[in-house]
């Protein structure tokens, strides 16, 4: 049961950085379905900075560098496919629902050669991520479960919470969320909207980028052997499943970690019941958008402008 | 004297494309002086404004502000400069409430503090004599309430020079009297105010000076008291025009349309229509007033049987069967098949009825392609159809073949309606048919409705302007969320009577809910 619940904090908070990102690109209007792809690229990014780095260092290397570098690599990995993405969609006008699916696809193909490229080094570079915070020991059950995890889980809370601030008490993240819900207004009001379409989107895919780097590093202790679009699409639906509510998706990822790994703490049942387990997420989160939009509430809606284009002069 | 003038326009102009939307355009407005714009749909009278607003840029001219020459290149310059512009389609975020959509966009000095915000909010509807909750979601508000957040807007980002377009479009006539008597207030304080408008007598009432423009070009200026309604008219349209619509008396009235006791209730489970009773009579326009969103829209659809009935009756006398039926039971197509037809002009035009993106002979063939027999589209009939309504009404296009979006508001409306009528109703249904028409456009669909009537068509007009209504139809029903509140004789009623009875429900229900 320890086990479990441990397992599902650290899976979640891999999800968390990924519902985060998303969040903060949608509260902009961009529905950017190249998130899966963005945390491929922002991996192997990672990954492969850290292979450079352990490769060069050997036996010297530090271990706040170890950590540092390819947090640093993955937010530049992810921020780029970020601003590959708003350069398409905003400046060129492509659509975002095909601009998202086409990054997915490269983003996939990047990460399966990075795979192959450089192998499973990324064992060594696991550990330190893998790190308790120091007092865990100490403080029993308790410890186990809150502390005894590795840096990037705290960073993900940390970020959730900071990102539901931004957007909801300051200046910024009001004309963020204007931009999204109507992005005429907000360029009536003064607001540079591709300007804040192109920061959301990089930033929103920066942090989603360190979705991938947590669940490589630290879920699988970086033994990366197959893709991890898959989880991708879960963040996506996690955006959903917590109404666009950062704060709210701590509690959700958990929760969404639970679901997914549950059959295998379940004794006795075959591979394919297995996978019908792993589709529990989507099912909660199509439960809770049939729920949201049955109610109407309008504080449980999408950003109305998600997923259009915005051009001035178009009338 | 000359330094008393808050803003100055020289020689400007702008084109779209070919389209010479504004040409050698000049203005002169003083610091607490009110000037109307007056102008046709189409005149350029809001791409003027938006040239001030900071949303186009003019091609030529020049705009000098208290004397300096400015160049205004984004709404951002426009609030540097003082001018605040309250659009025609609100720009507000609903799920926003009134100050953080007040404030939205503001740098201001400080911590992001909506509480003091909200205090600057109720100072300034204080002074001014407005109603507002500052913390109110905006999707909870009226529209009246919408315009209020807008000029507070403006007058919280410090303008002095407020542009309003077409600000009484929505308002009933009491709100709009409260509404003029807060632009004389801020007329008092020194502010300068330009309003753009076509209705006539509230150019007379309230403004100093008139600026009319036509078809993009600048007529003149001339002083509120040295003018009357038809010179201005004139030099509007460029030629005299009669304002009179020519109503008849109703002839061999029979009654075609039935309704008893009808209740609807939306998906929301709210009650949209309460226990509605009325006669549709042949040869007789019926209008229908009430403000926005009170149930107009679900009553027609529910006649066309576009909208779910929970209670109630609709009855059909068919002139040529001499039977009695019950539309309620009936499928849309059915219905309409009957010959009762409904035109319904959303906010948007284009909405409900008309698919942008298809041609105007596709657009006919929309209503009748179920009478195709063979496999392929038959484009024949569709195509005389089409222009058959580019002549008789006047559509300008450029031919039958382009999109129905690229024509302008009034033209998508008249092959709106033309399509309606051509099929030979027996009941016409006519919601906003005149929205954001022009004056000439508008008349040309009084006229048909008055043909319709004519011709012993049972008409159902929805309007939004009470003295049209009063003018045309025969009786007016008046509508107040959701239940009607009266019907009174045409002839026989005013302007202020029915603005009472529309208002009149709203204010009850209000108090049992609280």
């Amino acid at each position: 049961m320890l086990a479990f619940l441990i397992s599902a904090i650290r899976l979640g908070m891999t999800f968390l950085f990924g519902s985060t990102g998303e969040t903060i690109t949608e509260k902009s209007g961009h529905l950017n379905l190249g998130i899966p792809g963005v945390m491929c690229v922002g991996a192997s990014c990672g990954c492969y900075a850290e292979y450079l780095y352990l490769s060069e260092a050997r036996m010297n290397a530090s271990p706040i560098l170890a950590i540092l570098i390819p947090i640093l690599a993955t937010l530049a990995g992810g921020a780029l496919m970020g601003l590959i993405f708003s350069f398409l969609t905003v400046t060129l006008r492509t659509n975002q629902n095909v601009t998202g699916l086409a990054l997915t696809t490269f983003g996939v193909g990047v990460s399966d050669y990075m795979i192959t490229k450089t192998g499973p080094i990324y064992s060594k570079g696991s550990r330190y991520f893998t790190t308790p915070l120091p007092f865990a020991d100490d403080l029993g059950v308790i410890g186990d479960i809150f502390f005894s995890h590795g840096i990037l889980i705290y960073l993900a809370i940390i970020i959730a919470l900071l990102t539901s601030f931004v957007l909801n008490r300051t200046r910024i993240g009001l004309n963020l969320r204007s931009v999204g819900e109507d992005p005429a207004t907000a360029d009536a009001a003064g607001i540079n909207v591709s300007l804040y379409r192109y920061s959301a989107t990089c930033i929103g895919s920066a942090i989603a980028g360190l979705s991938g780097l947590s669940f490589i590093m630290d879920y699988l202790n970086g033994n990366w052997e197959y893709c991890i679009d898959a989880i991708g699409w879960l963040c996506i639906a996690l955006v959903i499943f917590t109404v666009w509510k950062p704060n709210l998706a701590i509690i959700g990822s958990i929760l969404f970690g639970a679901l997914y790994i549950v059959s295998s703490y379940i004794t006795g049942i075959s591979f394919a019941t297995k996978e019908l387990f792993e589709m529990l997420p989507y099912i909660v989160t199509i439960i809770v958008l049939v729920f949201t939009s049955a109610r109407d509430s309008k504080n449980s809606q999408p950003p109305k402008s998600l997923g259009l284009p915005y051009f001035r002069e178009e009338r | 004297m000359t330094n008393n003038v808050a803003i100055e326009l020289k020689n400007i102009s702008k084109s779209f494309g070919g389209n010479m939307a504004n040409k050698n355009v000049n203005l002169i407005v003083n610091r607490g002086e009110i000037l109307s714009i007056l102008g046709e749909n189409g005149s350029g009278k809001t791409t003027l404004m938006n040239m001030i607003a900071g949303i186009y840029f003019p091609d030529e001219g020049e705009i000098f502000i208290n004397g300096q020459e400015v160049s205004i290149r984004s709404p951002k310059d426009a609030f540097k400069y003082g001018i605040g512009m309250i659009h025609q389609h609100f720009k507000l975020i609903d799920v926003f409430s009134a100050t953080e959509n007040i404030i939205l966009g503001l740098k201001e000095k400080g911590r992001y503090n909506l509480k003091a915000a909200s205090m600057r909010v109720k100072e300034i509807s204080d002074k001014y004599g407005f109603d507002i909750d500052p913390m109110k979601k905006i999707h909870e508000m009226s529209v009246s309430e919408k315009q209020t957040v807008e000029i507070i807007k403006v007058l919280y980002r410090g303008a002095d020079i407020l542009i309003l377009d077409e600000p009484t479009a929505v308002l009933t006539p009491q709100e709009t009297q409260k509404l003029f008597a807060v632009i004389r207030k801020m007329k008092e304080d020194g502010k300068s105010i330009i309003i753009i408008t076509h209705k006539l007598h509230e150019v007379l009432s309230l403004s100093d000076k008139v600026a009319v423009l036509r078809k993009g070009e600048y007529v003149g200026t001339v002083e509120t008291a040295n003018t009357n309604e038809a010179e201005l008219t004139e030099m509007m349209v460029g030629k005299k025009i009669s304002l009179n619509i020519e109503r008849s008396e109703p002839q061999s009235c029979e009654d075609r349309l039935v309704v008893k006791g009808l209740n609807c209730i939306n998906r929301e489970g709210k009650k949209v229509l309460n226990d509605i009773s009325f006669v549709a009579r042949s040869g007789e326009i019926l209008g229908i007033a009430g403000i926005a969103g009170s149930g107009q829209r679900e009553l027609l659809e529910a006649i066309a049987g576009l909208q779910h009935i929970n209670d109630g009756e609709i009855l059909y006398n068919n002139p040529k069967t001499n039977t009695c039926d019950n539309l309620r039971d009936k499928t849309p197509l059915q219905i309409r098949d009957l010959g009762v037809r409904l035109s319904f002009v959303p906010e948007d035009r284009l909405g409900m009825g008309l698919v942008a993106n298809m041609d105007i002979v596709e657009n006919m063939m929309l209503r009748s392609y179920h009478k195709g027999k063979s496999l392929f589209l038959e484009r024949k009939a569709p195509k005389d159809l089409a222009l058959h309504i580019i002549e008789d009404l006047e559509v300008v296009t450029p031919n039958e073949n382009t999109p129905v979006r690229r024509l302008s508001g009034g033209n998508i409306q008249k092959i709106l309606v033309g399509r309606e009528i051509a099929s030979a109703p027996t009941v016409l249904m006519a919601a906003y048919p005149v929205r954001g028409l022009d004056i000439g456009a508008s008349y040309t669909i009084y006229n048909l409705l008055n043909s319709q009537k004519k011709k012993g068509v049972a008409v159902i007009f929805v309007g939004e302007d009470l003295d049209v209504l009063i003018e045309l139809c025969d009786r007016i029903l008046v509508i107040g969320s959701g239940s009607i509140t009266g019907i009174v004789d045409a002839r026989n009623t005013t302007k202020e009577e029915i603005g009472l009875l529309m208002t009149k429900t709203v204010s009850n229900d209000e108090k049992e809910g609280e």
